[in-house]
């Protein structure tokens, strides 16, 4: 307990920077991989490709080595970005979207076709059916999985720890090299802090999905 | 739902829009990548003499490589087979008719699904140690890598022993099978040919994960790329940086790739096959995917 009070700052911070490096991460990644999906149904031929492309490679790539590209890899062609918890977003965000995307593209299958249907024997556009009855529905059925996505991106994020942000993990590893004799409780302590993001957020999935479920 | 019913197919004022996206798309595309080309060359990434030493003996870069991708495979392959039989024992415990083996069960798959996996082997490769387990940072790799896994197939498998129709058992128990022989004579061979395609999809998966040894300094290929950067770096400068790094990746993605695409053909022969033909749904949720620790609860 002594260790705990003596410091409470650094894992107070660190685990704000776990908790916002993957709920920045997690908006991101769903604003991005609803396009992506959008992208894989869409009547345009080129832009399906693009979006399968886009998903076959990150679904391929370690978050390891996107971590890496972003950190070490385009410095090469003169960019860079503001801060390492920006990469870390970026890699995080980038990785996830294409998970995102397979997640909803499974719901957007699970819409009985007589909805889409429906929705173009109305005179809806593309878009319009896509945004309006589609997406809604398709949200919906795939609340467990996407939350799912969300749980595994919260533990993501302590790949960042590698790559010189200071979150739990990295905490983790500067507590274990000062209080030597006390490693069981510091990694309690860490663990604890990774359960406080993914248990609420496992029981708040479970309470949601059971609000939006649709019973077909 | 396919998805051509979202939309008619195009007629000819549409498909005229649509070839002047893809081409004006196209052109931004390309005047993209070739921006970052120029970027490249005019850093002077691009020389010839730079991208050469990734293939010549001499500088001992394509066998350093070759030994990064050797431990890669080495740590993914010993942690499947251990992850593998660990998962089958625990799934098979999880399933099991007394209390007291399902709940302790019940308890390990949980916990070790909940932890972000970089901590599970950081706790190996620090914990261990002081407790008197010899750890080497391949060793914490495996462990780590198995106790995450097996947790994650426990899961697998026993969806797939239940997914057995359940005229098998009944009448294995008819033929008066023991509880046992059943298990292993009649549910689980079929469970695992059944589950084959999430295995292997579960190795890609796992093969990814490896590329945490980077974390915990195991040269692996990542790391191996990184030393040999610090090592040039030495003599010439960040000279080889850029595609030390590169070759590094693109060899991960080549080999994940070529595994996505086992895996596929593996469920297609599965789905092929009578004897586990009406399997339905056998592929991997994109949460498991993901890799680094997926999942707490939260069932569909």
């Amino acid at each position: 307990m002594q260790f705990l009070s003596d410091n409470a700052d650094l894992l107070w911070s660190a685990f704000l920077t776990t908790l916002s490096l993957a709920v920045v991460s997690g908006v991101c990644a769903l604003v991005l991989g609803t396009v992506l999906a959008g992208m894989r149904v869409s009547p345009i031929a080129p832009l399906r490709g693009l979006a399968t492309f886009y998903v076959e490679v990150f679904r391929n790539t370690p978050l390891t080595v996107v971590f890496f590209f972003l950190a070490f890899g385009i410095v090469q062609i003169d960019l860079q970005f503001p801060s390492r918890f920006i990469t870390a977003v970026a890699a995080l965000s980038l990785y996830t979207a294409a998970f995102v995307c397979e997640a909803l593209r499974s719901g957007i299958n699970a819409v009985p076709s007589g909805q889409a249907e429906a929705a173009r024997a109305l005179g809806l556009t593309f878009g319009q059916s896509l945004r309006q009855i589609v997406l809604p529905q398709a949200f919906r059925t795939v609340v467990p999985p996407l939350g799912n996505v969300w749980i595994a991106l919260a533990k993501n994020t302590s790949i960042a720890a590698g790559f010189a942000v200071t979150d739990l993990t990295a905490a983790l590893q500067r507590l274990a090299n000062a209080n030597a004799d006390q490693l069981l409780a510091v990694f309690a302590a860490v663990v604890a802090g990774y359960l406080v993001i993914t248990l609420p957020s496992a029981w708040l999935i479970r309470v949601v999905e059971n609000r939006v479920a649709i019973v077909r | 739902m396919s998805t051509n019913v979202l939309f008619d197919l195009p007629g000819p004022r549409a498909r005229r829009r649509q070839r002047i996206g893809t081409v004006v798309g196209a052109l931004l595309i390309a005047a993209l990548i070739g921006l970052a080309l120029y970027r490249l060359g005019a850093n002077g990434q691009l020389e010839a003499d730079r991208w050469a030493v990734l293939f010549d003996p001499a500088s001992g870069v394509p066998q350093a490589l070759g030994e990064g991708l050797l431990n890669t495979l080495s740590v993914a392959a010993v942690g499947m087979v251990l992850a593998t039989v660990f998962g089958a024992l625990l799934a098979v415990g999880r399933l099991s008719d007394h209390a007291w083996v399902r709940g302790p069960v019940g308890v390990v798959i949980e916990l070790f699904r909940a932890v972000p996996l970089l901590i599970l082997i950081l706790f190996c490769l620090l914990f261990l140690p002081t407790v008197g387990v010899p750890m080497t940072a391949f060793r914490a790799l495996v462990l780590g890598l198995t106790l995450y896994n097996m947790a994650v197939l426990a899961e697998i498998f026993r969806a797939g022993i239940l997914s057995v129709d359940r005229g098998q058992r009944e009448a294995a128990f008819a033929l008066g099978m023991r509880k046992t022989q059943v298990m292993t004579l009649v549910l689980l061979p079929q469970a695992v040919r059944r589950m084959l395609p999430v295995l292997v999809a579960q190795l890609v998966v796992l093969l990814k994960d490896s590329s945490l040894g980077f974390i915990v300094s195991y040269l692996e290929l990542l790391r191996t790329a990184r030393s040999l950067v610090e090592f040039f770096n030495f003599s010439f400068g960040n000279r080889y940086t850029f595609q030390l790094y590169v070759a590094a990746g693109l060899i991960y993605i080549v080999v994940n790739v070529l595994l996505s695409q086992l895996a596929k053909y593996v469920e297609k022969r599965t789905r092929r096959n009578r004897k586990t033909a009406g399997t339905g749904q056998v592929e991997l949720p994109a949460d498991a995917q993901m890799g680094g620790g997926s999942g707490v609860a939260a069932t569909p």
